[in-house]
C-alpha cells in the first residue's frame, strides 16, 4: 500500500490526527513529546488498549460486553484478598489467578448469550450489577490499600524491562497476540463473518455459538488480567474501582473504527482510538486546561468519530448503471 | 454424453415439515457423477428445503442420504461440506467487509504449518480460480465493492474453491448477463468432464436444455417425474410442475384502457436507473421484466418516495408531483407491493387486521383514538375479497402460510384506495394455488380500473398479465413491447442485453 | 377464457377475535410480574413490621418515582429498537440549569421550565443524530452521555450548587394531598403512565410505535414516518429526564456533577423487566408500571431488613437476566411438546419469537412457520 493510500485509510487517518494533536500539545509544553512522557503516556493509556482489544473482539460479533469494567474490580479484588491472605504467592500465580477469576466471569457472559440466547446488552448489563455487588458482598465494603499488598504484588506493573514498564509490555503482548489471532487464525477470520453475515457464517459451516462464547471469554479474560495490574498499579482495591470504565472502553473502540454493527475493525484501530483517548487525557494537565474537560470532551470526540466513520461508510445505491461501474472502477484504481 | 455412472449422491423417501407446511415428502433424487442434474419445480416446490437438506442446514424429518454409497447424516453444513458437497446458494450470503479470497475460503481456509491462516496460498488459489471464470476483479477487493454479478461470480469461485464432488448451484444465472451464463456453462462443462455430479437449479428451460443431462421435477414438495432431458419436451416440463395446462395460470381480462394516471419522463439517480420514462393508464397492466439487479426495485422504490431520484418528472392524473416519502406517495394514489413480503411487506408480529390497516391508520381512527370496528370493518372486506385463509382476524401473520401473508399485503394496499398499484414480483414464493388467486386479483383490480405497474422476474407472469411490456437492463429500459408483439426470446434478448453487446 | 382457479371461489369463515384461552392470559408476562409483586408484598409484611405503614410506604415511593419518570420515554425507545444511555447526564445537565437560574434568583417555575427546556434540548440532539444522520443510538447516547454530564463538570467543577428557595424544594419533598401522603413525583408518574398507556395501547401513534419496533422497514413501506417518531421520542425522553432532573434537584435540594450518576442502568432494568424486549415491537406500559413497583417492593423491603443497595443491586440484576432467560428456555422447552404454540400477544409472553437485538438478522435459519416450502 502507498503512503498515500495508507494516509486515507481510517487508521492511517486517526494516526495523523493524534500526531498533529499531540504536535500541538508540544508547541504549548515541548516535554509533551519527549520520550520519557511518550512512554508515561503509552503505559497510562495501557488499561485501555488492553480491554479495548478485548472489546474489539466482541463488538465484532455483533455483542457488546459492558461488564469489563466490573468484572475488572471483582477480578482485582479477589487477587487482592487471596494475596492479602496468602504472602507467599508467587507474581505467576496472581497473575494466572486473575486470568483465570475473569475468564470464569466472561464465560458467564458467554454462556448466557450463546447458549441461552439473552441479547448481550440485556446480559452485560446484568452481569455489571451482579458483579459490582459481589464485590461488596464479598469484601464487605473494605477497602484494601497498599498496607495490605506485599511488595511484589506491587511492583510487578511498575517493574522494567528494557526501561519499559511491564504494564507497557503486557498490552505489546496482548497486542501482538491479538493481532495474530485475528488477522492469521481461521477461528479470528469466522469472528468476523460471524458478525458481518451471521446466516451466511452458519452456511460456511462456522459454529456460531462458540465463537461467541470465545469472545466474551478473552474479553473476560483480559478484563481480569486488567483488574490485578490496576489494584496493584494504583495499590488500591474497593467496590467502585474503574466504575464506568466500560464506556470508555466503547469509546476507544468506536474512534478506532470497529463498528458497533459488527463484521468491521482491527486491532489497529482499536489502540489507535485508545491511545487517542489516552492522549487527550494526559494532554489536558500540561496545557493547563481543567481535567473536569476529560468527559467532556471524550463525549465530543465519540460523536466526531462516528459521524465520520458513519461518512465513510455511508452506502450510496447499488451500482446497476454501467457508467456508474465504470467510474467505481476507475476509482478503485 | 457421459456413460452414467453409480450415483454420487443418493436421497430416498427424504420428507420434512415446517409449523403448518410439509415442505418435502418421500422425496428421491440421484445424482451421478460426470452429468448434470436439473432441479425443475415453482416457486414453493420445495428446492429450496431439499437444497438447505443437502448443504446440511436443514435435517430431514425422514428419509436417507448416502454418498457414494456410503449412508450420511449432515448434523451441520461443515459435514455437508466435508462429504463433498458445496453449494451456490440463491441469496448471495457473503461477507461485504471481507476479501474476495476470504469470501471464497472462509469455513475452509488453507493453514500452514504453524496453524496459522495461509494467506499467500488463499490469495493465488483465488486469483486463478477468477482467472479461469475471467473475472475483471482480483482476489484482494473487499466485497462491497463488486456489483451483483460480480459477487455471484465469487461464489462460484467459492464452490469451485472446494475439491467438492457433488456442486449445487441454485438459480445460479438469476443475475448474470448471457456472456457470463456462456462463461458458466463452460465451467460446469469442465466440472462434468473431471467427474463431479452438478444438481442445477433454474427457471430458465433454454438453459436447463442447454446444460442438463438429466432432470428431477417437484411439485408442492413430491416427486413428480424423473428422466433424461433428450426424452421431454419443455410443455410436458412447465404442465409437471405446474400441475396443469398453462393457460388456466394466467387469467388475464380484456379491461378497457384508460386515461393515463402516472406519466413519468427521464426518472433517474446516480448509479442505479436512468433515462426511464413511461405512461400508466387506468385499466392497463405495465409489466416490468428484467434480471435480478437490473434496477427495476430500485426505479419502482424511488417512484415511492422511498429513495430519492436526482431527476426527472412524475405526474399523478396529469399533476406534476414531487414525493419525498411513502406517505406522500400513497397521498397522491400510489400503492407498493415490495418485493421482499417477510420484512418489507409483512409486519409478522402483527395480527391481520393490524396489518390491514397499517397504511391508512388515520382513515380508522376517531381523532387519534383507534376504531376497531372500522378496523374490523375493512379487515373483513379485504379478507373476502382476498379469500384469506385464517383462524381469526388477530392471528399473527407469521402464522399464515407466504400466499396469505401475499393476500394481507395486497389487501393492506388496496385498503389504502390507491389509483396506481406497484407489484413487485407479487408471486414470488407462494404456493401455486395462491399464485393463480393473486393472478386473477391483478385482473380484476385493472378490471376496476388501476393502474398497475407489474415488476416480475417471470417471463409467463409478465407475457400472461401485461398489456405492455418494458424491459430493463442495467438500469435503463431496453426494449418496449406491446401486448401480442413480444416473443420469450426478444424479451430474454433485451434483459441480457445480448443485442447490444453483439453491436458493440 | 377458462373459468377462475377453484382456489378463488373458496371462502373461509374467519373469527373477529381470537379464541379466549385461560392459558394465554397466565402466560402473559404481565401475570408473572402481578404474582411476583404479590409474593414480595407478602414477604415483606412478614420480615418487617413496618412495611405496610402508608407513612413508609409513601416515603418509598420517592425514591424510584424520577427512575420510573423516565423509564415511560425509555420504553418507547426500547420499543422502536432504540436506547437512551444519555438520560442520567441529562439530568446532570437539567440540574446545573435550575442551579444557575437559581443563582440568578429565578422564580422555582421557572426552574422546572429551564429544566424541561435543557432536557428537551439534550433530547434533540440525541435525536438528529439518530433520527438525521442515522447513527446507532447506544453509540450516540454513550457519546452524549459523557458530553452532557461533561459539560456539568466543567461548570461545577468539584463543587455542588445548593441553598434552593423553598417554594422550589417543596416540589420535591411536600405531598400533594395530606392523606395518602403521596409526593408529587409518585403522582406524577401516575398520571404520565395513564397518558403513556393510552396513547400506546388506544391511539394510532402507539400501533405506529408497535409496527415501527417490529418491523421498520414494513413500517416505512407503510408511510408511517419512522424516522420523525424515532426523533420526537429521543425529545420526550429528554423532556422527562429533565422533569426528572427537576424533581431530583428539589428533593435533595442541591445539584452535584455525579448527580443521578447510573440511573440510566436502573431505568433500562426497569423497562426490560417490564416485559420491553431489547429487539424491539414488544411490551406494554401496565407490565412496565408492574415493574416498576416490584422492583420498589423488593429494593424497599430489602432496606429495611438493612441489606446494603449494593447487595441488592446484585439481586436486580439478576432478576433482569433471569426474566429474560425464563421465556427462552421455557419456550425451547414448550416447543417439544407444541410445535405450534400460537401466541397472540403483544407483550412478552411464552411463545414469542424475540431476537436477540445484537442478532437481530440472526439465522432463524429460516422462520419458523413463515416459510413456503
Amino acid at each position: 500500500m502507498s503512503l498515500a493510500a495508507r494516509l486515507r485509510s481510517r487508521e492511517g487517518a486517526l494516526a495523523l490526527i493524534i500526531a498533529v494533536l499531540a504536535g500541538a500539545v508540544a508547541l504549548r509544553a515541548p516535554t509533551f513529546l519527549s520520550p520519557h512522557n511518550i512512554l508515561v503516556v503509552l503505559t497510562d493509556t495501557s488499561f485501555l488498549f488492553i480491554l479495548a482489544l478485548g472489546q474489539t473482539g466482541v463488538l465484532l460479533t455483533r455483542g457488546i460486553d459492558l461488564s469489563v469494567a466490573a468484572n475488572l474490580a471483582l477480578t482485582g479484588m479477589i487477587v487482592a484478598l487471596t494475596a492479602h491472605a496468602l504472602p507467599g504467592m508467587p507474581i505467576v500465580a496472581v497473575i494466572a489467578l486473575a486470568l483465570l477469576v475473569g475468564l470464569g466471569l466472561g464465560l458467564i457472559n458467554g454462556f448466557v448469550v450463546a447458549a441461552i440466547g439473552v441479547p448481550p446488552i440485556v446480559t452485560t448489563l446484568g452481569t455489571l450489577t451482579i458483579y459490582r455487588g459481589t464485590i461488596f458482598a464479598i469484601a464487605g465494603g473494605r477497602w484494601l490499600t497498599q498496607s495490605d499488598m506485599s511488595a511484589a504484588f506491587l511492583g510487578f506493573p511498575k517493574a522494567t524491562v528494557l526501561g519499559v514498564p511491564a504494564l507497557l509490555w503486557v498490552a505489546v503482548i496482548v497486542a501482538a497476540a491479538m493481532t495474530v489471532f485475528l488477522t492469521g487464525t481461521r477461528t479470528g477470520r469466522a469472528i468476523y463473518a460471524v458478525g458481518g453475515n451471521p446466516v451466511a457464517a452458519h452456511y460456511c459451516g462456522i459454529r456460531i455459538a462458540r465463537v461467541q462464547v470465545l469472545v466474551y471469554a478473552i474479553s473476560g479474560a483480559l478484563a481480569g488480567l486488567c483488574g490485578y495490574l490496576w489494584v496493584a498499579r494504583y495499590g488500591i482495591a474497593y467496590v467502585e474501582i474503574a466504575i464506568g470504565y466500560e464506556l470508555t472502553v466503547i469509546a476507544a473502540c468506536v474512534i478506532g473504527g470497529v463498528s458497533i454493527a459488527g463484521g468491521a475493525g482491527s486491532v489497529a484501530g482499536a489502540l489507535l482510538g485508545a491511545l487517542f483517548l489516552g492522549v487527550i487525557v494526559d494532554a489536558l494537565p500540561v496545557i493547563d486546561v481543567s481535567p473536569f474537560w476529560q468527559t467532556a470532551l471524550s463525549g465530543a470526540v465519540i460523536l466526531a468519530a462516528i459521524v465520520v466513520n458513519a461518512r465513510a461508510d455511508r452506502a450510496g445505491g447499488k451500482i446497476i448503471l454501467p457508467e456508474a461501474r465504470r467510474a467505481l472502477r476507475a476509482g478503485a484504481r | 454424453m457421459n456413460a452414467p455412472g453409480p450415483p454420487l449422491l443418493e436421497l430416498s423417501g427424504v420428507s420434512k415439515s415446517f409449523p403448518g407446511v410439509m415442505a418435502l415428502r418421500d422425496v428421491h433424487l440421484e445424482l451421478a457423477a460426470g452429468q448434470v442434474t436439473a432441479l425443475l419445480g415453482e416457486n414453493g416446490a420445495g428446492k429450496s428445503t431439499l437444497v438447505k437438506i443437502l448443504t446440511g442446514i436443514e435435517a430431514p424429518d425422514a428419509g436417507r442420504i448416502s454418498v457414494a454409497g456410503q449412508p450420511v447424516r449432515f448434523a451441520s453444513p461443515r459435514d455437508a461440506w466435508a462429504a463433498g458437497i458445496t453449494a451456490i446458494h440463491q441469496e448471495t450470503i457473503m461477507f461485504d467487509e471481507l476479501s474476495v479470497a476470504e469470501n471464497v475460503f472462509m469455513g475452509h481456509m488453507q493453514v500452514r504449518g504453524s496453524r496459522l491462516v495461509d494467506w499467500a496460498a488463499m490469495r493465488r488459489r483465488t486469483a486463478e480460480i477468477l482467472r479461469e471464470l475471467e473475472a475483471d476483479f482480483g482476489p484482494d477487493v473487499k466485497l462491497k465493492r463488486l456489483g451483483v454479478a460480480q459477487k455471484h461470480l465469487v461464489e462460484v469461485a467459492r464452490a469451485l474453491s472446494h475439491d467438492g464432488r457433488i456442486v449445487i448451484m441454485d438459480e445460479p444465472t438469476a443475475a448474470l448477463s448471457s456472456r457470463e451464463v456462456d462463461d458458466l456453462f463452460r465451467i460446469i462443462a469442465r466440472l462434468k468432464a473431471q467427474g463431479r455430479a452438478i444438481l442445477f437449479i433454474s427457471h430458465k428451460f433454454e438453459e436447463v436444455f442447454r446444460i442438463a443431462d438429466r432432470w428431477v421435477c417437484l411439485r408442492d414438495g413430491r416427486h413428480v417425474g424423473v428422466g433424461a432431458i433428450g426424452e421431454v419436451s419443455a410443455g410436458e416440463l412447465v404442465r409437471l410442475m405446474v400441475g396443469r395446462p398453462v393457460a388456466d395460470v394466467f387469467p388475464k381480462r380484456a379491461v378497457p384502457i384508460g386515461a393515463p394516471v402516472l406519466q413519468v419522463e427521464d426518472l433517474a439517480n446516480a448509479t442505479e436507473f436512468a433515462d426511464l420514462a413511461f405512461t400508466l393508464h387506468a385499466g392497463e397492466i405495465l409489466g416490468f421484466y428484467g434480471l435480478v439487479g437490473s434496477g427495476r426495485s430500485e426505479a419502482m422504490q424511488a417512484l415511492f418516495g422511498l429513495s430519492q431520484p436526482q431527476r426527472g418528472t412524475v405526474r399523478v392524473r396529469g399533476r406534476a408531483v414531487r414525493i419525498r416519502s411513502p406517505a406522500q406517495a400513497i397521498a397522491a394514489g400510489l400503492a407498493y407491493v415490495p418485493e421482499d413480503r417477510q420484512t418489507q411487506g409483512a409486519v409478522l408480529p402483527f395480527g391481520i387486521r393490524e396489518n390491514t390497516t397499517l397504511a391508512s391508520l388515520v382513515r380508522h381512527c376517531n381523532g387519534a383514538f383507534l376504531s376497531r370496528e372500522r378496523e374490523l370493518a375493512t379487515t373483513r372486506e379485504m379478507g373476502r375479497r382476498f379469500a384469506v385463509k385464517a383462524h381469526n382476524w388477530e392471528q399473527p401473520l407469521r402464522e399464515l402460510s407466504g400466499g396469505n401473508q401475499q393476500k394481507i399485503v395486497l389487501g393492506k394496499w388496496i385498503a389504502t384506495r390507491p389509483a396506481i398499484l406497484i407489484l413487485d414480483e407479487p408471486t414470488k414464493g407462494i404456493d401455486i394455488g395462491s399464485k393463480a388467486a393473486v393472478h386473477a386479483l391483478i385482473g380484476e383490480l385493472a378490471a376496476v380500473g388501476l393502474g398497475i405497474i407489474l415488476v416480475s422476474s417471470e417471463l409467463p407472469e409478465v407475457m400472461g398479465m401485461s398489456d405492455t411490456i418494458l424491459v430493463m437492463h442495467e438500469g435503463r429500459i431496453a426494449r418496449r413491447f406491446r401486448r401480442g408483439e413480444a416473443t420469450a426470446e426478444a424479451i430474454v434478448v433485451a434483459a441480457t442485453g445480448t443485442a447490444q453487446s453483439a453491436a458493440a | 377464457m377458462n373459468a377462475p382457479p377453484p382456489v378463488v371461489a373458496e371462502r373461509y369463515r374467519v373469527a373477529d377475535r381470537a379464541p379466549h384461552r385461560p392459558a394465554d392470559l397466565l402466560l402473559r408476562w404481565e401475570s408473572v410480574l402481578v404474582l411476583l409483586l404479590a409474593a414480595a408484598i407478602v414477604v415483606n409484611t412478614l420480615i418487617s413490621p413496618h412495611f405496610l405503614n402508608v407513612y413508609n410506604l409513601s416515603d418509598a415511593t420517592a425514591d424510584f418515582s424520577e427512575q420510573a419518570i423516565i423509564a415511560l420515554p425509555m420504553a418507547l425507545l426500547i420499543l422502536v429498537r432504540e436506547i437512551d444511555l444519555s438520560v442520567s447526564a441529562i439530568i446532570a445537565l437539567a440540574s446545573l440549569a435550575i442551579g444557575l437560574c437559581s443563582r440568578a434568583g429565578e422564580p422555582a417555575w421557572l426552574l422546572v421550565a429551564a429544566a424541561l427546556a435543557v432536557g428537551a434540548l439534550c433530547g434533540a440532539v440525541n435525536g438528529a443524530l439518530v433520527a438525521v444522520v442515522r447513527l446507532p443510538s447506544i453509540v450516540v447516547t454513550i457519546g452524549t452521555m459523557s458530553l452532557f454530564r461533561g459539560i456539568a463538570q466543567v461548570a461545577l467543577g468539584d463543587k455542588a450548587i445548593t441553598g434552593y428557595s423553598n417554594a422550589f424544594q417543596s416540589i420535591g419533598q411536600g405531598a400533594v394531598l395530606d392523606w395518602p401522603p403521596l409526593p408529587a413525583s409518585f403522582v406524577l408518574f401516575l398520571l404520565l403512565s395513564l397518558v403513556f398507556g393510552i396513547a400506546l395501547h388506544r391511539t394510532r401513534y402507539g400501533r405506529a410505535l408497535y409496527a415501527i419496533g417490529s418491523n421498520p422497514v414494513a413500517a416505512r413501506f407503510s408511510g408511517l414516518p419512522v424516522d420523525r417518531a424515532r426523533f420526537l421520542l429521543f425529545v420526550l425522553s429528554g423532556l422527562l429526564s429533565g422533569l426528572a432532573g427537576a424533581l431530583l434537584t428539589a428533593r435533595i435540594g442541591s445539584t452535584r456533577p455525579n448527580i443521578a450518576l447510573g440511573w440510566e442502568l436502573t431505568v433500562v432494568t426497569m423497562v426490560v423487566l417490564g416485559g420491553f424486549s431489547i429487539a424491539g415491537g414488544e411490551g406494554t406500559i401496565p407490565g412496565l408500571v408492574l415493574a416498576v413497583f416490584l422492583l420498589g417492593t423488593v429494593t424497599w423491603g430489602l432496606s429495611l431488613v438493612n441489606i446494603p443497595a449494593v447487595e441488592i443491586s446484585v439481586l436486580v440484576g439478576a432478576l433482569m437476566i433471569v426474566a429474560i432467560a425464563l421465556p427462552i428456555l421455557l419456550r425451547r422447552l414448550t416447543r417439544h411438546w407444541r410445535p405450534e404454540t400460537a401466541a397472540p400477544l403483544r407483550s412478552r409472553s411464552i411463545g414469542n419469537d424475540d431476537v436477540p437485538v445484537s442478532n437481530r438478522d440472526f439465522p432463524d435459519p429460516e422462520g419458523a412457520s413463515t416459510r413456503d416450502q
